[in-house]
């Protein structure tokens, strides 16, 4: 069952070829076996997933069920679960039990999917390999002895091993498209304001978007269906009506215009991930799609914007960790101020600090100019240069990643290497523009990413070309050693 | 770019995180390298663009003004470190 994909077990479920809950116990017989190797899946929610599942069988047996009825999913642990631990991969919150649900988790509950746990993610989602986490780095199921990006590895992994059909996740500068590139997986950042923040724990609020992992293009689609709304709580989300995403994706490709950037291909990427990413192309080519070369002249000041705009306002939003109303607080605080700065030095990790205090340089006195209004206007000149190429494209595409996984500490001591990881991919973020990865080949035997970018609130395009470059080829289908048995 | 021992301490104020003494080097050398790579930026001409800040130009919405929300407070309540009588409690800020 749990190489059936997402599309195909509604299927099963509603044939009544399995319950929900015998397909419920199978993933979490999964994880009680495999998670230790992975350390992808940091709270089970088995009592409440059988629950849910029972449930979802009798609506099952009804005839009323809803779209993912009985589906089993994960969330990652940056979405806050009523009275499940809700820890964003922090000691901060390693105590914290939120009193609601996310709007993104509430969706999913409508939609009848049963939680089968929270997923390990890099600490408050700032990282590209899942080191910061408070919970133990998260293994790459293709290479244990590797990294399974960040920052949301935990669902990429749990995904990839096959513990849960898809999972929820957030992207920054690249969080949910660079794990789904390392771990073999399809994933999607919608556009910004496309799907609620309400209920997600805030790195970077003018970056941050939810989106759905799965193992195909098409089951992204049925999640997306389900997460994707406009929520009264988020200031920030568009109200604009959600198309069924899964609706148009058999269209040909032909035809279709696609950008493919010169500065995506230059020094510093892998040879076997360009050899893979442009094989791709040439297969969207042979289905009548045409390739145009672009240029994205900016592109190289996109993480050096970004790592002035996302620490400035992770600074900003990480004050309300205070010690005072809710997680983490130090033994003995002598006074208030010693209670603020020793529940906040041992409560985060060292990334994070790092990034606090690079915030509050940019923002403090003297620097505001210099720093954050400068990036917000670099930040525009790289979103001119994204109108400028979808004025004679209809998508972009390059690779997702410089290179394939790469070993744990690799990179560890060095923020600034690290931080080059998301090179191809945070300009979209800075622009608010949907992405996207899907499985292209390997390269040193781990998996290649293929990123499409589209236009504002095109995701329905960009599926449609993933699901057709899935059915042509089966890189999606491949599997880590021992997963798919 | 180096920061000064004196420029981290005052960070570290602002940002209310206590920095060991004996790591202070070792932060600064990693925030330095940092602010290297993002004083790129510096050499840009930005003469006449406009900030950006909501990629599709969004403004705050208004809402009606009516009471939408229930009161929750011991649900709140419920996960902080220490409360008295519906107060959050904190060490003595006034001796």
């Amino acid at each position: 069952m749990h190489n059936l994909t997402i599309a195909e077990l509604i299927k099963g479920l509603q044939s009544k070829e399995f319950s929900s809950v015998e397909l419920t116990q199978h993933f979490l017989n999964r994880i009680g076996s495999l998670n230790p190797a992975y350390n992808a899946v940091i709270t089970v929610t088995a009592e409440q997933a059988l629950k849910a599942a029972a449930e979802a069988d009798m609506r099952l047996a009804a005839g009323n069920a809803p779209a993912l009825c009985g589906v089993p999913i994960l969330h990652k642990d940056i979405f806050c679960t009523n009275g499940v631990r809700t820890s964003c991969g922090s000691k901060m919150l390693d105590n914290f039990i939120p009193p609601y649900n996310a709007t993104v988790v509430e969706n999913f509950e409508q939609a009848g999917a049963v939680v089968l746990g929270k997923t390990n993610m890099d600490e408050f989602a700032m990282g590209s390999s899942n080191e910061t986490s408070f919970y133990g780095p998260v293994k790459n199921p293709w290479a244990t002895d590797c990294v399974p990006g960040g920052s949301s590895g935990g669902s990429a992994a749990a995904v990839a091993a096959r513990l849960a059909p898809g999972a929820t996740a957030t992207d920054t500068g690249g969080s949910i498209r660079q794990p789904a590139a390392l771990c073999g997986i399809s994933g999607i950042k919608p556009t910004y304001g496309r799907v609620s923040r309400w209920g997600m724990v805030a790195f970077a609020s003018s970056l941050d978007q939810g989106g759905p992992m799965a193992r195909t293009a098409e089951d992204c689609a049925l999640l997306l269906n389900c997460m994707a709304s406009y929520d009264d709580k988020d200031s920030t989300c568009i109200d604009r009506e959600v198309p069924d995403y899964t609706a148009t994706l058999d269209g040909s490709v032909k035809g279709l215009r696609i950008g493919v950037p010169k500065e995506y291909f230059s020094e510093g990427l892998d040879a076997g991930i360009e050899k893979a990413v442009r094989a791709a192309l040439a297969n969207l080519e042979a289905q009548g799609a045409e390739l145009v070369e672009i240029s994205l002249p900016n592109s190289g000041l996109s993480v050096p914007a970004y790592y002035v705009i996302a620490p400035a306002e992770a600074s900003a939003n990480l004050s309300r960790f205070d010690g005072s109303r809710y997680g983490y607080r130090c033994e003995g605080p002598k006074d208030l101020q010693d209670m603020y700065s020793r529940s906040r030095s041992e409560g985060f990790g060292k990334e994070v600090q790092r990034r606090i205090l690079i915030g509050t340089y940019c923002l403090s006195a003297g620097y505001y100019d210099a720093y954050y209004g400068k990036a917000q206007q670099v930040r525009k000149l790289i979103q001119q240069d994204f109108d400028r190429a979808f004025e004679s494209v209809d998508l972009i595409m390059g690779p997702t990643c410089p290179s394939p996984a790469f070993k744990f500490g690799a990179k560890s001591d060095d923020p600034v290497a690290m931080y080059l990881e998301d090179i191809y991919t945070v300009a979209t973020n800075l622009a608010g523009l949907p992405g996207m990865s899907i499985p292209c080949g390997m390269a040193d035997n781990k998996p290649v990413g293929l990123q499409i970018i589209g236009t504002y609130f095109d995701e329905a395009r960009m599926l449609n070309v993933a699901h057709q470059y899935q059915q042509a080829t089966d890189w999606h289908d491949l599997a880590p050693e021992g997963v798919a048995s | 770019m180096n920061i000064e021992r004196q420029e981290i301490e005052k960070l570290a104020t602002l940002a209310r995180i206590a920095i060991d003494d004996s790591t202070i080097n070792e932060v600064s050398q990693r925030l330095s390298s940092v602010l290297d790579l993002v004083d790129q930026l510096q050499a840009v001409n930005t003469e006449g663009v406009e900030a950006m800040s909501h990629p599709m130009q969004a403004t705050q919405r208004l809402r009606e003004d009516e009471v939408t929300e229930i009161n929750q407070r011991e649900a709140f309540q419920a996960i902080a470190p220490e409360t008295e009588d519906g107060l959050f409690l904190v060490p003595k800020v006034i001796e």
